[in-house]
């Protein structure tokens, strides 16, 4: 566990980065947890991808697979791979707020 | 822009946006039945997921999984498998086998997971390189006609490793 500061907040992330209290997140908190994934900025398609994960999460309990995002939410695993190109399956849930995936696929 | 106050080194990885994209593998699929092609396929998509770079080669039985004839008939093996839910006596019967591949693949279909061929596409979408062995290639008289259009080429052993040098081995 560690504390950054993300848009003027202190927060504490875990060691794969991720939000340990989701209240946390903000949209300004993900344009800087994408930068420091080299994203910048982030595009209305990623924010489609983000909010569909945290809407997923909510209803679910858990946020989508990649799997799930490419089925559900029509975007295609390429482009998934172009908007998140260090690791989509991680860190899509990231920017968003969320906890690390469990699904393989 | 975010500053670091304090930090365990993991973290100051992933503060510095390093993630595990340094990081590559390269996984040998040297078996073609079902319970064998889906552990490799499924730690090299985990791989590109994570921002990995993920190879895969498709050696000897390996080839099965990439032949396009032979992908939609990967069965499940259970003789000579001592995890076998059943005596190999009773697995030896007709009709057993095709039995246990049914109830894996629909297994593999309530966990939501893909059937091999769609896995395939996914990891070629994915950005992982799929690689058939030559040699295997000679020895089962396969052409590159005769594979799904997702394997990049064939190469030799050598070649392989020339390809993934630094790579963290998985051997299947």
């Amino acid at each position: 566990m560690s504390t950054i500061t993300l848009a003027g907040q202190a927060l504490e992330v875990d060691e794969g980065g991720f939000l340990l209290n989701p209240d946390q997140w903000t949209p300004e908190v993900a344009d800087d947890l994408a930068r420091q994934a080299g994203i910048d900025p982030l595009t209305e398609r990623h924010w489609q991808v983000i909010d569909f994960c945290r809407r997923d999460a909510a209803e679910k309990g858990t946020p989508p697979s990649l799997r799930r995002i490419t089925k559900v939410l029509g975007v295609p695993t390429k482009e998934l791979y172009t908007l998140f190109p260090k690791g989509p399956g991680i860190l899509a849930a990231r920017i968003a707020g969320l906890t690390k995936p469990k699904g393989c696929v | 822009m975010s500053t670091v106050l304090e930090s365990a080194p993991t973290s100051d990885r992933v503060a510095a946006g390093q993630d595990e994209s340094a990081r590559r593998v390269a996984i040998i699929c040297s078996k073609g039945s079902l319970d064998m092609a889906y552990p490799g396929l499924i730690m090299a998509n985990a791989a590109r997921m994570m921002g990995m770079e993920a190879m895969i080669f498709f050696t000897f039985w390996g080839m099965d999984i990439v032949t396009a004839a032979k992908v939609d008939r990967l069965h499940a093996g259970m003789l000579g498998n001592p995890s076998s839910p059943m005596p190999h006596s009773i697995m030896g019967l007709p009709g057993m086998e095709a039995l246990a591949t049914k109830m894996m693949k629909k297994k593999m279909e309530e966990l939501d997971i893909p059937d091999v061929r769609e896995l395939l596409e996914t990891l070629d979408d994915a950005g992982a390189e799929l690689y058939a062995c030559k040699l295997a290639m000679e020895m089962f008289d396969l052409d590159d006609m005769d594979l799904i259009p997702q394997v990049k080429g064939s190469l030799s052993a050598m070649d392989f490793w020339e390809k993934t040098a630094g790579a963290q081995i998985v051997f299947i």
